[in-house]
């Protein structure tokens, strides 16, 4: 079995959608983010910031549609106990009391640039790649929870349970920690995060994945005209996830 | 007899032994099914000795920097080797767990990583 057939034929496909992505829809708007067509072989770049726009007014009080599609990419299944089920994304519903407005926001790791999980991790298993996703390497987590003490959003989850069937891109096992990986076997094949794609297939609209960093990005744009919120911002630990209309 | 001779008669059947060993018939031996013989990434001596090494190297490189070259990757080690009839590669007659068994090593990997073949699984892609 050779893998250069199979790489090259991968190479030209990326390319490919590097080209049909590349096509302007609208001023600074484009299909596929160019960035995301990064060949196999290459490591993620530090040029590359991943973030998430969610834009609260579009995203709807009882709508789940991105917590269903997290749980079939990643194989999240109920083990029969929900109090330590593992939970990537969550809705949360906010009120302001003074005024009544209300809002349905999605949780999930903020991938911060300077993340609390990593900080206090003792064996070095909780890391951020140089694109700005932080991950579990579950090859060395000791199943220790103190990232998810550290961590500010209750993003990450203790696997107690066996698991079976997982999915295969997406291992996952008994006795490490978890959270939102921005979806990144999806990434680095050049997609978005399953949520996103959800999100916009529904017609909400209300999730914008790409490069913080290219100024030309959907995202980067609507972050620089935008008013977009941090959660915990006086945390300074800089959120790859912004919110707008919070 | 001297001291050195049965020095020396010792050695031969120490050198000797794995030959008889392996000449015998009651030497139990592995069962394995193996689905596509001869399609492997290197040769089979050089896989039994080092595909822990290969696997390592590449889960590094996967998990901490991205980078998702198909020849060392697990998911299509399990694609290839799975058997026909359980579409896994664990099981009493399994590629992975047959061997592992019978040198008495813990195979870990599957407790973490999918043992049947992504479409078998039924999982998205």
């Amino acid at each position: 079995m050779s893998s250069d057939e199979g790489l090259s034929r991968r190479g030209f496909l990326a390319i490919s959608a590097a080209a049909l992505g590349g096509v302007m829809l609208a001023p600074g708007i484009r299909l596929i983010e160019i960035a995301a067509a990064r060949a196999p072989d290459q490591p993620a770049s530090s040029k590359v910031r991943w973030g998430l726009l969610i834009d609260t007014n579009k995203c709807q009080t009882g709508c789940d549609d991105c917590v269903s599609a997290c749980a079939t990419e990643n194989g999240i299944k109920s083990s029969g106990h929900p109090r330590t089920d593992s939970q990537w994304i969550r809705k949360i519903e906010l009120k302001d009391m003074r005024n009544g407005r209300t809002h349905s926001v999605p949780v999930m790791c903020q991938h911060c640039a300077e993340p609390p999980c990593v900080l206090v991790c003792p064996t070095g298993a909780s890391f951020k790649r140089a694109d700005g996703i932080v991950l579990v390497d579950r090859h060395i987590c000791i199943g220790c929870r103190y990232c998810m003490m550290a961590c500010p959003y209750k993003a990450r989850s203790f696997v107690a349970q066996e698991l079976t069937d997982q999915n295969p891109d997406v291992p996952r096992g008994k006795g490490t920690v978890e959270g939102c990986t921005f979806c990144v076997q999806r990434v680095d094949r050049g997609q978005q995060p399953a949520c996103v794609d959800a999100c916009t297939k529904a017609g909400h609209n209300a999730m914008t994945f790409g490069d913080l960093n290219d100024p030309h990005s959907e995202i980067a744009q609507r972050v620089a005209q935008y008013a977009t919120t941090a959660i915990r911002a006086d945390l300074r630990t800089d959120p790859g996830v912004r919110y707008q209309g919070l | 007899m001297s001291l050195r001779g049965l020095l020396q008669f010792v050695a031969c059947l120490a050198l000797m032994l794995p030959a008889l060993a392996f000449a015998s018939e009651r030497t139990p031996k592995p069962d394995i099914i193996i689905a596509n013989p001869g399609h492997c990434v290197a040769p089979t001596e050089i896989m039994r000795r080092n595909h822990p090494e290969m696997l390592l190297h590449q889960r590094d490189l996967t998990v901490h920097e991205g980078i998702r070259t198909t020849k060392y990757n697990l998911e299509r080690c399990v694609a290839c080797h799975a058997s026909k009839t359980t579409d896994s590669v664990l099981g009493p007659k399994g590629f992975c767990q047959s061997c592992h068994a019978y040198a008495g090593v813990t195979l870990d990997c599957f407790e973490c990583h999918a043992s049947k073949p992504k479409l078998a699984t039924g999982a998205s892609q």
